[in-house]
């Protein structure tokens, strides 16, 4: 070999490798800390997807949470991680005659559910039409952002939109890592530990009702409501998705709770209960009301029905 | 333990060559590390801080990246046609650089894995898409399918593309028994990265732009027009950087090819015209943004037109033998035909998906700073990888570089 190849394979590599090595080392512990760092970042990268742990598993790894919520929130959560009735099949039913489009759905929601305030994410969406011009099947003349001094206006009328728990969901179908799911009680949840952020769903969601944490969450820390459950409100991460849970941490209880959007509307426009009930309120307004659901022609079958009651 | 120290000689010898060249050369390395450094910069940003970092939202949860990811499958998919002609058919001014072809592959799905990586939000946890460690969700989401066909293609051709480099850098010619059953794989394979690519769009009955069934032959057609023209830009550097021949045969075939390909991609682009605006249903609003704007909105109409405008010159200048044959026209007609479909295949395909959004809104798109610098520094990256190919594949290919093996006395 000649001398000036030798010269080079003696020096060069080294200082190569070695900036390989720091580069490498630099850029691991963005990521994850090296040696003496604390064992729960760890424990929370390892951490198994929620239908693969078993009890004990899942009430250390929320024992583990509570207490990492504890020091990042200056709160003491409750994780609850009930389970689904048996029997229950929840559905939901919205008035459109009734609703006034005030919000208090929206904002009753964002404070039961524990959502960012600033980068903002609200679960519903209520859409604003013009009487006479397109709806239901066209959404593309609804306004989103209207903002009158009251409300209901003259020759408005009101739908909001949010997780319409479909029975057949585009959204679960498309998770490549099977990080969301539909419960035996018919709602779609989301582990918010296992979900990689890479929207497939939102893509899939013929109904908007897929929310990105695209930045850092942030409330108040007075703000966040303390009564969680692991599959819902429990406060969220940067980079991951996030949905209408149909309150699961208030009507998975037993006795149960409306959900808070169900309880805030002045005009009782909202109606809640269980599907396989035939006593319930929700199968009284499907059997003896004119309802639709929306987008009916994509087939997700939708346990949001919407109806007119005068 | 002889074996191994002659590994790590033959390694070592590797590095020699691809560390040494011209001051062109250092130039060049130099200027795509400042690219790359600045993406890696803009990446620690945008991990820390959040996709916020980035112009994407609810309403347009995909961009730029997912736009160049699409754009890049095809460039990979696109080896196959230097695959069947040089293999199937045996046509060897094409057989001879097909390894090039190859090699272009792999660097594109490197880019594109690198494209979904900076897509994700929790990249540490990318490895719950894998089976067994993880959850993959196959076969029901077509994105576990795209982990498969992509991984499985960057396999691939690794294998084809190490196996020959290896043999001729012994000194031995490639044995055909071994590439052959590759071969045959391959091609149903290519074209398979690109039909996966193309469903995980088409399925989302939610999107009507992308819910129709006209996608996946488009996306195989407008990949096998701009994949072989960046081969065709590559081959002619490479015959001035080296002493490697490429026949002018070889790349007016090619040109002759990617004709007819944008001929395809053209037609199948009227029938979908036709049917969005001759039935003019509520399904035309994207298609309407894109080339006419939509409620005032109509930031992607400028590139739209472009677009067309530089897919049916090209098409024109391949087209026609006199101007194919003629370099100057026929890289006039490569740049074009590649701008053309990296915007008709990247922004041009995956922002309509979201205007308007499923409930009618309208978020126009526009990537942000930190988005096109993580782009410019992946694209970098994959210039990077591909001139390292190029730098150690060349002398092996012509003969240059030769390692030693045990037993064996050739010369270096």
């Amino acid at each position: 070999m000649p001398k000036e190849i030798k010269n080079n394979i003696l020096q060069k590599p080294f200082s190569r490798r070695a900036l390989l090595k720091g580069g490498a080392l630099g850029l691991a512990s963005l990521a994850l800390p090296v040696g003496n760092a604390d064992a729960s970042v760890w424990e929370a990268f390892l951490q198994k997807h929620f239908k693969e742990m078993n009890d004990d598993e899942l009430q250390s790894v929320i024992k583990r949470m509570e207490k990492e919520y504890a020091e990042k929130y200056n709160v003491n959560f409750n994780i609850k991680s009930t389970k689904p009735l048996p029997g229950t099949l929840f559905g939901y039913g919205l008035d459109v005659s009734r609703c006034i489009g005030c919000r208090r759905c929206v904002y009753a929601c964002v404070k039961e559910n524990n959502q960012s305030m600033e980068p903002q994410i609200h679960w519903i969406t209520v859409l604003r039409f013009k009487k006479g011009e397109k709806w239901v099947s066209s959404l593309e003349e609804a306004e989103v952002y209207y903002a009158p001094p009251e409300v209901p206006e003259e020759g408005h009328f009101y739908m909001p939109v949010q997780c319409q728990q479909c029975e057949n969901p585009p959204c679960v179908k498309v998770c490549p890592t099977q990080a969301t799911w539909k419960e035996r009680d018919g709602i779609v949840v989301v582990d918010y530990n296992w979900c990689i952020g890479c929207r497939y769903c939102m893509a899939a969601c013929p109904y908007g009702a897929r929310h990105f944490n695209w930045g850092q969450p942030n409330r108040a820390k007075q703000e966040y409501n303390t009564e969680t459950h692991y599959l819902g409100n429990r406060p969220r991460y940067k980079g991951v998705v996030e949905k209408c849970t149909f309150c699961i941490q208030r009507t998975r209880e037993n006795p149960g709770r409306y959900p808070a959007c169900v309880e805030i509307c002045p005009v009782g426009a909202r109606k809640f209960g269980n599907l396989l009930d035939p006593d319930s309120e929700i199968r009284y307004c499907i059997e003896n009301k004119r309802v639709f659901r929306l987008k009916e022609d994509l087939n997700t079958s939708p346990k949001f029905y919407y109806f007119f009651a005068t | 333990m002889a074996k191994l120290l002659q590994l790590i000689k033959n390694f070592l010898v590797t590095l020699k060559f691809i560390t040494k060249g011209s001051r062109w050369y250092y130039g060049w390395l130099a200027f795509l590390l400042f690219l790359i450094t600045s993406g890696i910069l803009s990446y620690i940003k945008q991990i820390d801080q959040g996709m916020i970092l980035t112009n994407m939202r609810d309403q347009v949860s995909w961009g730029l990246y997912i736009s160049n990811f699409t754009f890049l499958v095809g460039v990979a998919a696109a080896a196959v046609l230097l695959v069947i002609p040089a293999y199937l058919y045996n046509f060897k001014p094409i057989k001879e650089i097909v390894l090039f072809g190859e090699m272009l592959a792999i660097t594109a799905i490197i880019m594109c894995l690198l494209f979904i990586v900076a897509d994700l939000g929790r990249p540490e946890r990318a490895w719950h898409i894998l089976p067994i460690i993880g959850a993959m969700h196959f076969p029901d989401s077509l994105l576990a399918w795209d982990v498969v066909v992509l991984n499985g293609y960057l396999i691939i051709n690794s294998i084809v593309v190490f196996y020959v480099l290896y043999r001729l850098s012994i000194g031995k010619d490639y044995k055909m028994s071994v590439i052959w059953p590759i071969v045959v794989i391959s091609i149903p394979w290519a074209i398979s990265i690109h039909t996966v690519t193309a469903f995980l769009y088409n399925g989302l009955s939610a999107r009507p732009f992308w819910n129709a069934s006209i996608l996946a032959p488009r996306f195989i057609a407008s990949a096998l027009c701009s994949g072989p023209a960046l081969m065709l830009i590559i081959f002619q550097i490479v015959r001035k950087a080296s002493s490697i021949e490429i026949a002018d045969t070889a790349i007016f075939k090619i040109a002759e090819l990617i004709a007819y390909a944008m001929g395809i991609n053209l037609f199948l682009f009227g029938a979908e015209v036709f049917k969005e605006f001759y039935s003019g249903s509520v399904h035309l609003a994207p298609m309407e943004y894109l080339y006419f704007g939509l409620h005032g909105h109509s930031s992607l109409v400028i590139w739209m037109w472009l677009a067309l405008i530089f897919n049916i010159t090209a098409f024109i200048l391949f087209l026609r033998p006199k101007t194919r044959e003629n370099f100057f026209t026929l890289n006039l007609a490569c740049a074009l035909i590649i701008t053309g479909v990296y915007i008709e295949k990247g922004m041009g395909l995956i922002i309509p998906g979201f205007i308007p959004s499923v409930l009618g809104e309208i978020y126009e798109y526009g990537p942000s700073g930190i988005e096109k610098s993580i782009t410019v520094g992946i694209w970098a990256a994959g210039a990077l990888v591909f001139t390292l190919f190029l730098k150690f594949a060349l002398p092996v290919y012509t003969g240059q570089l030769r390692f030693k093996t045990l037993g064996s006395h050739s010369e270096e």
